[in-house]
C-alpha cells in the first residue's frame, strides 16, 4: 500500500519547522513516529502534499522532574519513557509508556504524537488526564500552554492552531504518599485498549483517602474525568464499600460505544473491574509496594 | 496532489554495507530494503503495522519497516535478517530457530528474530515473561508460538555472563 505522492521536509530545528508548516499552509502535516499516521497516509484516509519530519528535532526527547513539575519532550518515544528514571520513580508513567502497542511501535510512536492524534482509545491522553497534565505548545504565534481536558476537544481533534506543535507535556511531580496506577484492556499486543483506568491518589494515615484523581480511557469521544467516583473516596476510608461505589459512579459516568470491540455494557463491565484493580494497585503504591502491573490482555 | 515530487537522496547503512539512493518520499522502508537492496529476507505480512514480519532494527531498535519511510532513514544502520549470519555461518539464534522447530512456513520467521535479537542484545537473560513482551508484536500463524520462545530461552540460557 503506497501513500498518495507528498513533498517530504526536513527542518533543522523547531523555529524552521513552525515556519515551514505556517508557510506550507494547511494540507501540510507534521510527521513524528509515524505510528499513527503512516497507517492513515497508506489507506489513503489523508493525503497530505507535504509532510514536515520534526521526528529528529535537536532537544526534543528528554523527561525531567524538577521544581515540582515531570516534563517530558513530545518527541520521546513510548520505550524510551518507559525506560526513564521518571518511570522508574513514578510508576504510573511506566504502566502507560510501557504497555502501548509492542516493542516496535514503542521504539518509534512519541507521546506528542499520541496527544496530538487524540485517538479516544489512546492510553497517554487518558493517562495525562489522570495527571492533570498540561500540553506545552510553540507556534507562529508563540508559546502557549493549554490544559489537557481543554486540549483534546473532542475524538481525533485538538487545540492546535495551523502551524502549532506539541512541544512537551508537563504535570505537577507527585507527592510523597501518592501512587497510582493505569489499566488499560487490551485484546493483543498491537492493538488500541478497549478501555483503560488511570487512577492517582494520596492516602495519609488510617486509610483515608487525601486525594484522588480518576480519568477513563475509551469511554466517549475524549478522555474522562470520572468525578462523581472521585467524590466516593475523597476524604473517606479506602474499604470495599467505597470502592464499589466508585466502580459504580465509573459505569454511570462513561459513555462507551458499541463496537467491534465489544458491545457498551460489556464495557462498562470491564470499567468497574479495572477501576478496582487500579485502585488496589494504587493504594499499595501509595505503601511504597512494588507492583509491577500493565496492560490486562484477554 | 503535489505536480512535482522531487526525489530525496538518501544515505542508509545496511547490514553493515553503505548504500546511497534516490528515493521517492512515500517510499516505504520495506520496500526499500526488498526492491531497491534486493533484500528479501524482510517479509510484508499485513502491511497494516499489526504482523511484525517486516521488523527490521534501526539504529538497534526494532521497529515496522512497512511502518516507516525511507527517507527516515536517512544517515541511519539498518539491520535485517540477512545482518545476522557471519561468515557463511547462521547466528546462534537462528540455529536454535532450527533446533527447536521454532518455525514452519518461515513466513514469520525474519521478524521473529530481529525483535527476539533485539531482546538478547538489550538483555540477555530475559525470562520467559520478556520473551513474550518481547515478540508480542509479531504474529506467527503456524507454530502457536511455544518451540519459539522454548529457541530464545534456549540462546539465553547459553549467553555468557
Ligand atoms: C499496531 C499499532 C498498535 C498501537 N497500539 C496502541 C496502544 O495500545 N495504545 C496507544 O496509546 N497507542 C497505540 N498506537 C498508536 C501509537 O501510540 C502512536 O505512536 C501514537 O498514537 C502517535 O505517535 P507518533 O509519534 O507515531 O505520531 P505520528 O503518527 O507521527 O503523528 C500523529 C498525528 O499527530 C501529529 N503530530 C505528531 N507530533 C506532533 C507534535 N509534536 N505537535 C503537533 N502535531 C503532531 C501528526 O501530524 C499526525 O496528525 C498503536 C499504533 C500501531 C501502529
Ligand atoms: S507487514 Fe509490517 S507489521 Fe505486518
Ligand atoms: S512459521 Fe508460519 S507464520 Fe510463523
Amino acid at each position: 500500500m503506497y501513500p498518495a505522492p507528498f513533498r517530504y521536509h526536513r527542518p533543522a530545528n523547531l523555529k524552521e519547522a513552525i515556519l515551514m508548516l505556517s508557510t506550507l499552509g494547511e494540507t501540510a502535516k507534521p510527521l513524528a513516529g509515524g505510528q499513527t499516521l503512516i497507517p492513515i497516509l497508506k489507506l489513503r484516509m489523508d493525503e497530505p502534499t507535504d509532510l514536515v519530519d520534526i521526528g529528529r528535532l535537536p532537544d526534543l526527547r528528554f523527561a525531567k522532574n524538577e521544581g515540582g513539575w515531570v516534563e517530558i519532550g513530545a518527541l520521546s518515544p513510548h520505550g524510551w519513557v518507559a525506560r526513564s528514571d521518571i518511570a522508574k520513580a513514578i510508576p504510573i508513567v511506566k504502566d502507560c509508556a510501557g504497555g502501548i502497542a509492542d516493542v516496535q511501535v514503542r521504539s518509534r510512536g512519541t507521546i506528542g504524537g499520541s496527544v496530538s492524534a487524540a485517538d479516544p482509545n489512546c492510553d497517554w491522553p487518558a493517562l495525562l488526564n489522570t495527571l492533570d497534565a498540561e500540553i506545552r505548545c510553540a507556534g507562529p504565534e508563540g508559546d502557549r500552554t493549554i490544559a489537557i481536558g481543554d486540549f483534546i476537544t473532542e475524538a481525533y481533534t485538538t487545540a492546535l492552531q495551523p502551524g502549532e506543535l506539541v512541544t512537551s507535556i508537563r504535570f505537577r511531580t507527585p507527592p510523597p504518599g501518592s501512587g497510582g496506577a493505569y489499566i488499560a484492556y487490551k485484546k493483543a499486543a498491537a492493538a488500541f485498549p478497549v478501555v483503560s483506568v488511570g487512577v492517582q491518589m494520596t492516602v495519609a494515615a488510617g486509610n483515608v483517602c487525601q486525594d484522588v484523581r480518576i480519568a477513563l480511557g475509551g469511554s466517549g469521544p475524549k478522555p474522562r474525568r470520572a468525578v462523581q467516583a472521585e467524590a466516593e473516596l475523597r476524604g473517606k476510608t479506602l474499604n470495599s464499600q467505597a470502592w464499589q461505589h466508585a466502580a459504580d459512579a465509573v459505569a454511570a459516568v462513561a459513555e462507551p460505544t458499541d463496537d467491534v470491540r465489544g458491545s457498551s455494557e460489556f464495557k462498562r463491565q470491564l470499567l468497574r473491574g479495572l477501576l478496582l484493580k487500579a485502585g488496589d494497585t494504587a493504594t499499595r503504591r501509595c505503601a511504597n509496594a512494588t507492583i509491577e502491573g500493565s496492560h490486562v490482555y484477554a | 496532489m503535489p505536480d512535482a515530487i522531487n526525489k530525496v537522496t538518501i544515505d542508509v547503512t545496511v547490514n553493515g554495507r553503505k548504500f546511497r539512493r534516490q528515493v521517492e518520499p512515500r517510499m516505504l522502508l520495506v520496500e526499500f530494503i526488498r526492491e531497491e537492496l534486493g533484500l528479501t529476507g524482510t517479509h510484508i505480512g499485513c502491511d497494516t503495522s499489526y504482523c511484525g514480519a517486516c521488523t527490521v532494527q534501526l539504529d538497534g531498535a526494532p521497529v515496522k519497516s512497512c511502518t516507516m519511510f525511507a527517507v527516515q532513514a536517512d544517515g541511519c544502520e539498518v539491520l535485517t535478517v540477512e545482518g545476522l549470519e557471519k561468515d557463511g555461518q547462521l547466528h546462534p539464534l537462528q540455529k536454535s530457530f532450527s533446533e527447536h522447530h521454532g518455525l514452519q512456513c518461515g513466513f514469520c520467521t525474519p521478524g521473529m528474530l530481529m525483535a527476539s535479537h533485539a531482546l538478547l542484545t538489550d538483555n540477555p537473560h530475559p525470562d520467559r515473561h520478556a520473551i513474550k513482551k518481547a515478540i508480542a508484536g509479531n504474529v506467527c500463524r503456524c507454530t502457536g508460538y511455544q518451540n519459539i520462545i522454548k529457541a530464545v530461552e534456549a540462546v539465553a540460557a547459553g549467553a555468557k555472563e
